[in-house]
């Protein structure tokens, strides 16, 4: 029964929300890692007096990439040299990164790691003979100098599933409770009256009641994460939701930081990762941890062929590396694919039979063999249960049993990050120190402008996915540099002193925009005798669906195996201007709609700055991620340089440009 | 999956404030209806099955049905919490069980040092708590 028309949800959004004003010196948006590693930090440096209160979307105990837990932590740097960590970084992206903000990631985030342990994260240790312990055994710390179980060069195991909540924990309480603001979604940030150029605050509202929230601040992070649900994903009905990153990121961090004018940095960069196909689960640990390899429809582990060594020499230095770049590996599982080699299967079967074979050969009898094969298996499913458990659930309904059979893994649609092996993002100043190159000209070209990870706005600094150029953080480089702003704020606070904020708009105007969804639907609603097909306004899952269909057709998504051109990419930048004047139309009856608005607005606008960067960009720098038909080859003659680009909140005008790439960490030998 | 909410053991937790899965879904999906007293997902496919609802629920009134448009039927994963490990059972399609327990947390739960009065060192250096003499990158490009 349709009629009488009524909101979806249980909250119904009224037409003139509460309006509640803060005031603060420093206001963190997001509540994920990064957020939680500045919370933690921030009152170690902070006068007294000095007001900081934190606003995330969710509750911080389960938000961000790291709610459902991880398996492991996959930037510990130990005993390796940092400047090698930068060359990984440097390789797997395809040359163009900002060395000196990952050498500082490098030279933080091990701490982050020794403070997880002991806020109570179990990681995984290796005992006198090598073998595996748990992280509940007793064991030395990583700070007393225990061995953790290394998978690759840079990850370590965990028993993850707890991660999140156990890194929370501490940044609430540092914080104090009361100034850990849940439910709230910020959704635009704001400039000073003033002073140019010059954050002052921002404004959201609460997804429990009907009020708008209003902050004044000196300083602010943005730590929001990234973008999902931008290109129509591979499962369109119910599994739209599994998602391989957290579907709540709505590239609200790009969009709020963009529209106030800081420089965006290769927001051209994408990730589609090549994971199990549906449900999504991490492939890592069965590479590096068992071992195992892919196969493609032949039965060919087609990874070593000449034929891929070839293919791999087209794309020097970045194809020599002995750990080929995520991107590229992407390219040769696709030429398998559109070859019609398919499907890919990671061979778990096998990997799992060798390592018990070798213990045979070893000469284990086979009641041992028996009790090493429980410990295995329950490693090989506590990497799904800890951060994928949807993958388990696939597993358990496909009645799939790892050592029996192997199973599919698929490259997924594309996402926007810049923590994981990708590195869109905004722009950043780098460390104060002699080191980091001192470059003439606008902020937009520069290294470093006195703030390490200030934005090109002053007062405006942001971490983990909004951090750009510099992939590879993961969860525990997100928590260190969100640590690494929480400094650099209260230092802003203090050389600002006499700062005062001033907004341009009052209270009840800001409020008025927020809520313009609401007043939409309560004028129109009525117009029909079913709410979501009105002539009068869109709904935001429809928004969603025709964003996705742009992208995916145009933008080089699924459909095409992510393939474009610049005559497609200009269809879709005509496309998103119509979805973006469209957006204006959304309505919404609840408060959980009206934050579906809002996320739309976060994502079409993330989206555009994404498009105009691969169209300004006139090569293919990311083979297996998306292709250019026109330019299909990475052009380091041309672009080795980063694409910058930025808003003008006053004349409303984009503006791409090249700007120069240092190489700071010697270049011979490459890796 | 979606989560889903088992009727006969829901109560709304009470109809208090704030009910825990509604508390924790990091996507804003769990609502009470308050007539009812249960609690729903709101919009099943929008959730990332990341267990949140299921792990938190005081009554353990919440399972987890697999994506209708890609999981058959007849499997199941369901986690019991404690504050120091996870108990799981993985249950096939064709009936088989699998029992598998994770330590979660080494500390109590509130234990977690969040170093309270501690102050840093020098504003203006790049060092954080607990951190002095930063390494600088000595393998320069010429």
């Amino acid at each position: 029964m349709a009629l009488p028309n009524k909101p979806l949800g249980e909250l119904a959004a009224v037409a003139n929300p509460e309006i509640k004003e803060h005031e603060c010196d420093v206001l963190i948006v997001g509540g994920g890692m990064a957020a939680c590693g500045a919370a933690f930090e921030i009152k170690k440096w902070a006068p007294d007096d000095m007001k900081i209160i934190l606003v995330d979307k969710a509750s911080m105990e389960r938000s961000g990439a790291v709610a459902q837990g991880l398996s492991a932590i996959n930037t510990y740097i130990g005993s390796n040299p940092i400047e090698n960590y930068v060359k990984m970084v440097r390789n797997d992206l395809m040359g163009v990164v900002r060395e000196d903000l990952i050498y500082d990631l490098g030279r933080h985030v091990d701490e982050s790691v020794k403070l997880f342990e002991e806020w109570g994260l179990p990681v995984w240790k290796k005992d006198a003979a090598g073998e595996t312990l748990d992280g509940a055994q007793p064991a030395k710390t990583l700070r007393e100098g225990g061995e953790p179980v290394r998978t690759g060069k840079w990850q370590i195991m965990i028993n993850g599933e707890s991660y999140k909540c156990i890194v929370a924990e501490p940044a609430k309480s540092a914080l104090g409770e009361a100034n850990c603001l849940e439910r709230i979604f910020i959704v635009k940030m704001l400039l000073d009256k003033n002073k140019a150029n010059q954050i002052a605050g921002a404004v959201g509202f609460s997804t429990r009641e009907n009020t708008v929230h209003v902050f004044k601040c000196k300083a602010a992070l943005v730590a929001c994460g990234g973008a999902v649900n931008i290109f129509r994903p591979r499962s369109t009905g119910e599994g739209k939701g599994r998602a391989w990153y957290p579907v709540w990121n709505a590239g609200s961090t790009y969009t709020m930081c963009a529209q106030v004018g800081a420089t965006l940095t290769m927001m051209e960069n994408r990730f589609t990762p090549a994971r199990f196909k549906d449900g999504y689960g991490p492939v890592g640990a069965w590479f590096l941890l068992f071992k195992a390899k892919v196969q493609n429809g032949l039965g060919e582990f087609y990874a070593n062929s000449p034929a891929v060594k070839e293919e791999l020499e087209k794309f020097m230095p970045y194809g020599a590396s002995a750990v080929t770049p995520t991107c590229l590996r992407n390219h040769l599982m696709l030429n398998e694919l559109k070859a019609g080699r398919g499907p890919i299967y990671m061979a778990t079967d096998v990997a799992l039979n060798a390592f018990l074979d070798a213990k045979r050969a070893a000469g284990m009898d086979e009641k041992a063999v028996k009790k090493y094969w429980k410990h295995l298996e329950s490693e090989a499913w506590e990497d799904f249960l800890d951060m994928s458990v949807g993958q388990a659930g696939l597993w358990a309904g496909m009645n799939i049993e790892p050592e029996k059979t192997g199973s599919e893994i698929m490259p997924t649609e594309p996402y926007m990050l810049g923590s994981h092996s990708g590195c869109c993002g905004i722009w950043t100043s780098g460390p104060e120190e002699d080191w980091v190159p001192k470059v003439d000209g606008p902020r937009s070209h520069q290294y470093k402008w006195g703030y390490n990870r200030m934005t090109t706005v002053d007062g405006l600094f942001t971490a983990g996915d909004g951090v750009g150029a510099s992939g590879h953080k993961f969860s525990s480089g997100s928590h260190a540099e969100g640590r690494i702003v929480a400094k650099q704020m209260v230092k802003f606070c203090r050389d600002n002193a006499s700062f005062k904020p001033e907004l341009k708009q009052t209270a009840q105007e800001l409020a008025d925009e927020i809520y313009a969804p609401v007043k939409l639907y309560l004028q129109h609603v009525g117009a029909t005798t079913a709410a979501n097909v009105n002539p009068n306004y869109c709904k935001p899952a429809g928004i969603m669906m025709r964003l996705m269909k742009a992208t995916d057709e145009y933008g080089g998504g699924v459909a095409t195996y992510y393939m474009t051109s610049g005559k497609l990419l200009n269809i879709c930048l005509d496309l998103l201007r119509m979805l973006r004047e469209d957006a204006a139309l959304m309505a919404a009856g609840d408060l959980h709609e009206l934050m579906r608005a809002w996320e739309n607005y976060h994502r079409i606008w993330c989206v555009e700055a994404h498009i105009r960067h691969i169209e300004f960009r006139k090569e293919s720098r990311y083979p297996g991620f998306y292709y250019r038909s026109d330019y299909p080859t990475c052009d380091d003659a041309n672009w080795k340089v980063f694409v910058n680009s930025t808003f003008n909140p006053d004349t409303k005008e984009w503006a791409c440009e090249k700007v120069n790439c240092i190489n700071i960490i010697e270049t011979d030998p490459w890796i | 999956m979606p989560s889903y909410v088992d009727p006969s053991k829901c109560d709304g937790c009470k109809g208090g404030d704030k009910t825990a899965c509604m508390y924790i879904c990091p996507n804003d999906l769990m609502v009470l209806n308050k007539e009812e007293m249960r609690a729903y997902n709101q919009e099943p496919d929008a959730c990332w099955e990341c267990y949140s609802c299921v792990k938190i629920c005081p009554q353990g009134a919440i399972f987890v049905r697999g994506y209708d448009d890609f999981v058959p039927m007849g499997g199941q994963v369901h986690p019991m919490r404690s504050s120091d490990s996870i108990m799981w059972t993985v249950k096939f399609r064709n009936g088989n069980l699998k029992r598998f327990k994770f330590p979660i947390r080494t500390t109590a739960e509130g234990a977690a040092n969040a170093y309270v009065g501690q102050k840093g060192a020098n504003l203006d250096d790049e060092c954080l708590l607990l951190e002095a003499d930063l390494p600088k990158p000595t393998k320069l490009a010429k």
